[in-house]
């Protein structure tokens, strides 16, 4: 999930970053549009082709799904008890094409292009006092520091199970809380010493 | 030059930095002293991170409160722990963040992203993700990042403390080989031996200011 970039030199690596967003919406709206199981397999079987034809794996296709696996099996009972199980399927199906065909994005699109992109794309919301460089720049914030806090949560959480208190929250959350602060303070501070205009 | 009048700085009724004057124009600066001297306060002073609530900073005749933009393009910093000023996912991005604010053309970008990795020799880690790399590594490119900016100040606040004996020598050679004029504040006295002038903070004051040979061993005796 958080290794995003995965460099290459496909056709799909070297594509325009704002062109596959495009694309990955008009496909996505066109995969809730439908509703033919097979349209949705189809779709799902020329993402998988192309996860191939850009030297992605198997392997990292499947790795966009399983973080919902649970999700999406909550998704096909509750559907499957509700309305239908092929309902279910449906639903499920649809779901998981759409997760890889994001995940193809940011496979083969760097952080940097991506933000560019959007930042170029919400360029239409100036006159109403949005600044895109500042959204773009939010957002690689925000894809840079989820490992870094991941790692924060992990150091806290093994300090305090050293210390037998792993179980409780207040002494895992609070300790990760102040440091995300702190370290929030300082990453602001850099960005301004490193000449951050917006 | 870098010059400090009669500089006082404080948080609420906490006094940091008492009545300090300095002018700076040496090629290598130490700036040591115990925990909670000053010195991290001082160092940002320099380029306009904190104002001083009397007194003036100024560089090169800029003053850093009403030139901050301008103070900062000539006085690059980095931070103790890297992790904090790494802005972009990935090693190559985020050497570009800073240079794309000063609207320079795309070729002379990546030339200066060629030249800093071909430097430190993490030419291999050009599409890295950052969060990956090792606590050397991570320094280096935080420095790296500056040093694309091309400042003619390298303000360093504790940059080898997070750091192994190896990375710490590997970080000391980068710093010693920069062209930039160089200020550091360590708590390794080994890294500010052959420096031209290490002046040394005591509880918001300059206690002494001259060669490492004489300030080091005041200070260490004054350690106790
Ligand atoms: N933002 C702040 N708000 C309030 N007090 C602060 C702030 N920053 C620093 N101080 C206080 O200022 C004093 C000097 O701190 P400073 O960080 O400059 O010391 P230092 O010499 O860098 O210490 P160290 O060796 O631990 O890094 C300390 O007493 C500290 O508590
Ligand atoms: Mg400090």
């Amino acid at each position: 999930m958080l290794d995003l970039y995965s460099p290459g030199t496909s056709r799909l690596h070297r594509a325009r970053a704002g062109w596959k967003l495009l694309a990955l919406m008009a496909f996505g709206t066109a995969i809730f549009l439908t509703d033919t199981l097979w349209h949705v397999l189809a779709a799902g079987g020329v993402v998988v082709a192309l996860f191939l034809l850009s030297g992605l794996t198997l392997r990292q296709a499947w790795a966009q799904v399983r973080p919902a696996i649970w999700i999406l099996a909550i998704l096909f009972v509750v559907q499957g008890i509700i309305n239908s199980w092929a309902l279910g399927a449906f639903v499920v199906a649809r779901f998981a094409v759409l997760l890889t065909a994001a995940g193809l994005l940011t496979l083969t699109t760097r952080a940097s292009d991506m933000i560019d992109a959007i930042t170029f794309g919400l360029g239409f919301l100036r006159p109403v006092g949005v600044n895109p460089a500042k959204v773009g720049l939010t957002f690689s914030l925000a894809l840079r520091f989820i490992p870094v806090l991941g790692q924060i949560t992990q150091e806290v959480r093994e300090a305090q199970k050293a210390r037998g208190l792993e179980r409780s929250l207040i002494a895992v959350a609070l300790p990760v809380a102040i440091r995300t602060i702190k370290m929030a303070d300082d990453v602001a501070d850099a960005i301004d010493a490193r000449g951050y205009r917006p | 030059m870098i010059e400090l009048r009669d500089v006082d700085l404080s948080f609420g009724d906490r006094a940091v930095l008492r009545g300090v004057s300095l002018r700076l124009s040496e090629r290598r600066i130490g700036v040591i002293g115990a925990n909670g001297s000053g010195k991290s306060s001082f160092m940002r002073l320099l380029n306009g991170l904190v104002l001083p609530n009397r007194g003036t900073v100024t560089v090169d005749g800029l003053d850093t409160g009403t030139h901050g933009k301008d103070v900062r393009r000539k006085v690059g910093f980095v931070f103790q722990n890297p992790d904090n000023q790494i802005v972009f996912p990935v090693v190559e991005e985020d050497l570009a963040f800073g240079m794309k604010n000063l609207d320079l053309p795309k070729d002379q970008i990546a030339a200066r992203i060629n030249e800093v990795l071909a430097r430190y020799d993490m030419t291999d880690l050009r599409e890295y993700p950052a969060h990956l790399l090792s606590g050397g590594q991570k320094q280096l490119l935080a420095i790296s990042g500056v040093l694309v900016m091309e400042p003619d100040w390298l303000v360093l606040d504790e940059p080898t403390t997070l750091l192994d004996l190896r990375n710490t020598r590997r970080i000391a050679r980068a710093i010693d080989g920069v062209n930039q004029h160089v200020i550091m504040a360590t708590h390794d006295l080994d890294l500010i031996a052959g420096f031209d002038r290490v002046i040394l903070f005591d509880q918001g004051k300059v206690a002494l200011d001259g060669p490492p040979a004489e300030v080091v061993p005041a200070y260490e005796r004054m350690m106790g």
